[in-house]
């Protein structure tokens, strides 16, 4: 009977209110859980900076490197872009949601430089003087890319379209020429207009690298990783699944073998998930597909302590201890072993964690979590619900 | 319910026919490296596009459209009749264009849902990265293993470990299943897993070692087995019903970890139970340790 503070059940009430705030960081899942681009949908795109002899490779251009690939990212539409650098040449990009990863890496990857030439191939001004890029149509309804160039441009473009009359003007992006329109009469104000074949989406193309402007070294997509929104609800479908499926069948095994102490375990196992996920949403951490492979391995590992913990107190009843006895033996004595077993896991989990790329340390963070969690609830979850059935033995006697 | 109770199995007498499977396995692993570790896109590079059409497509028709590009070597993965995956050398933007513009004008409207595209460069240091990760690992469950165990037992634990690891890796290898970065996933945690179980059952034999000190030492082993054999078992199944959940409601795109689990897990508890403790006993008999 509960006489005083020591005999409150502290084990049960800080469970319950672990319980409660787990649910609290969970409401409402959607928003609190940060899904990986595998699961939600996005593009990871890796982009390294080439050096050349025409365009040496500098601290400098990198950053305009990053700063460009901003630019054109921002025009493109997409919401919570990340562009990093990464370490000395390298840029991440990572495009969530519904970007059309194609048209993406076209966009991030291409220099987009642009050049008029005039007949000799002498280069006559480039795109490094343009004010602003925009789609419009000619009179016959195709889409081209208007131009206006600053006042340095718009000056460089006159003498060049006066000193051109009659002959053509090649405009060349990336060494290749796309257009190449007769001068009629000098061209003074600062306008012209790009009209290649192009589709609609190759024309806004076209004008968004432009408005961005030039990257001032070649850059190469070393690495593209695009899930499809579709895809990824797939894979958060198919993980639920063999989740629930797993946890179900892990239930049913408990309470089968070990009875009334396998559906304490099985409350463990609930609180497990609970708070494995509640630390995830917490930690902001990323829950990715092979995360969710992690997760559904450790609700094995979690279920592990319970049945160190009830197989050893079942060896302990049948050498002659009372049941309490034995409870209190069987936590004590498998205590260690849960340890030892668990540290061996959590070292090479922590790892992927640390080493891992993408989708990988997703897998090393929700393994870590789970291993932690599950020895939590394991050990002192448990042993809240047993003492709650079996009064906590007394040593006094 | 209880399956295992009061068993007397004589895990010891059975460790010569356990060293002889064991040594085929080996064998196997070992003819599957010298064939060559069959690297996914993550460790290779390469480029890896999943296509969902608009109708059921063969993959001889896949195939037909391929082989325009050369690429008739690629390697498919049915998704659904409508989905598949191919995996190709690496492409670059203007190659994918045309095979996407190929299939479709040959199947209708196409879309692409994945795309994998690593290159050779980032392909090699992630692969130096998996193999800088797999030694860590190991060296880390070492030191730990050294630490808290006696030397013996850590060695042997380690063996198994090893054991594992090997047979686990050559088996991917020789069924022509990719070594990708999930299956790095896997084999860690199964090295972490196999040394646990071989951990519970040391454990036990030292307790008992230190309790019965005039037992027979083939019956004080057996005997460790036997009493954790419950545990052993429970706790394997308890991780292998949602390994097959996994496996068989989870989809493909986590099948080659899931696959590279349960096999490890198989193994895992295999050597645990047969390897770990009969090294261990030969090796005290051999040259006995004990007072």
């Amino acid at each position: 009977m509960i006489k005083n503070w020591k005999d409150l059940p502290w084990r049960l009430i800080i469970t319950i209110a672990l319980v409660a705030l787990s649910i609290l960081a969970l409401v409402p899942p959607a928003q609190r859980i940060r899904l990986g681009l595998d699961l939600k949908g996005g593009s990871h795109i890796v982009l390294e900076c080439i050096d050349t002899p025409e365009a040496p490779l500098d601290e400098d251009s990198v950053k305009r490197v990053v700063e460009i690939v901003r630019n054109r990212i921002d025009q493109l539409g997409v919401s919570e872009p990340i562009i990093l650098r990464q370490g000395e040449r390298r840029v991440l990009v990572q495009l969530p949601g519904e970007t059309d990863p194609q048209r993406a890496v076209e966009i991030i990857g291409k220099t987009a430089l642009l050049e008029f030439k005039d007949e000799t191939g002498k280069t006559l001004l480039t795109g490094a003087t343009l004010k602003n890029a925009q789609v419009q149509y000619d009179r016959f309804g195709r889409p081209t890319v208007s131009i206006s160039f600053n006042k340095e441009g718009a000056d460089l473009f006159a003498k060049a379209t006066t000193a051109n009359v009659g002959k053509p003007i090649g405009i060349y992006l990336d060494g290749k020429i796309i257009s190449n329109p007769v001068v009629q009469e000098p061209i003074l104000k600062g306008d012209a207009q790009i009209t290649g074949r192009f589709t609609l989406d190759e024309a806004q193309n076209l004008a968004i690298l432009l408005r961005a402007g030039a990257l001032p070294v070649k850059v190469e997509v070393i690495e593209q990783r695009s899930v499809g929104p579709s895809l990824g609800k797939d894979s958060i479908r198919f993980g639920i699944r063999a989740a629930i499926i797993g946890l179900i069948l892990v239930f049913i095994f408990m309470l089968l073998y070990y009875g009334w102490m396998g559906l304490l375990a099985d409350i463990a196992l609930v609180c497990y998930a609970l708070f494995t996920f509640a630390l995830l949403a917490v930690l902001q951490a990323t829950l990715t597909l092979p995360g969710i492979g992690a997760f559904i391995l450790s609700v094995g590992m979690a279920v592990d302590a319970n049945v160190l913990i009830f197989e050893r107190i079942k060896e302990e009843y049948r050498s002659g201890k009372t049941w309490r006895a034995a409870i209190q033996a069987g936590f004590d004595k498998a205590f260690k072993t849960i340890l030892d077993s668990n540290i061996t896991t959590l070292i090479a989990a922590a790892l992927l964690f640390f080493v891992g790329t993408g989708s990988i340390k997703g897998f090393g963070v929700t393994l870590s979590l789970g291993i932690i969690c599950s020895m939590f609830t394991g050990i002192w979850v448990t042993r809240a619900l047993v003492d709650l059935l079996v009064q906590k033995p007394t040593f006094k006697s | 319910m209880e399956f295992i109770r009061n068993t007397h199995i004589d895990f010891i007498g059975f460790r010569k026919v356990a060293y002889t499977i064991s040594i085929v396995f080996t064998i196997l692993a070992i003819i599957g490296f010298i064939r060559g570790l069959n690297y996914g896109v993550d460790f290779a590079g390469g480029t890896i596009i999943q296509y969902k059409f608009t109708k059921a497509i063969t993959a001889e028709e896949l195939r037909a459209v391929l082989t325009q590009f050369n690429l008739q070597n690629s390697v498919f993965q049915r998704f659904a009749d409508d989905e598949i995956a191919i995996r190709t050398i690496k492409l670059n933007d203007a190659q994918k264009n045309d095979l996407e513009k190929a299939l479709k004008d040959k199947f209708g409207e196409v879309k692409i849902i994945r795309i994998e595209d690593v290159g050779p460069t980032v392909g090699g240091e992630l692969r130096r990265t998996a193999f800088i990760a797999l030694i860590i690992a190991v060296i880390g469950i070492l030191i730990y293993v050294s630490i808290r165990f006696e030397f013996r037992p850590a060695v042997t634990s380690i063996i198994a470990m090893a054991h594992d690891g090997i047979i686990v890796l050559g088996l991917i290898t020789l069924f022509g299943r990719e070594f990708n970065t999930s299956v790095l996933a896997a084999l860690l945690t199964i090295l972490g897993y196999s040394i646990n179980d071989s951990i519970v059952i040391m454990d036990r034999i030292r307790e008992k070692l230190s309790l019965h000190k005039r037992m027979n030492f083939k019956d004080l082993i057996n005997t460790s087995l036997n009493e954790t054999l419950s545990r052993t078992v429970n706790t394997v199944l308890t991780t292998l019903l949602p390994v097959l959940s996994l496996v068989f409601f989870g989809g493909k795109m986590t099948q080659d970890f899931a696959i590279t689990m349960l096999i490890g897990l198989l193994i895992g508890t295999y050597s645990s139970i047969f390897i770990a403790a009969s090294f261990f006993y030969d090796w005290e008999v051999k040259k006995p340790l004990r007072r």
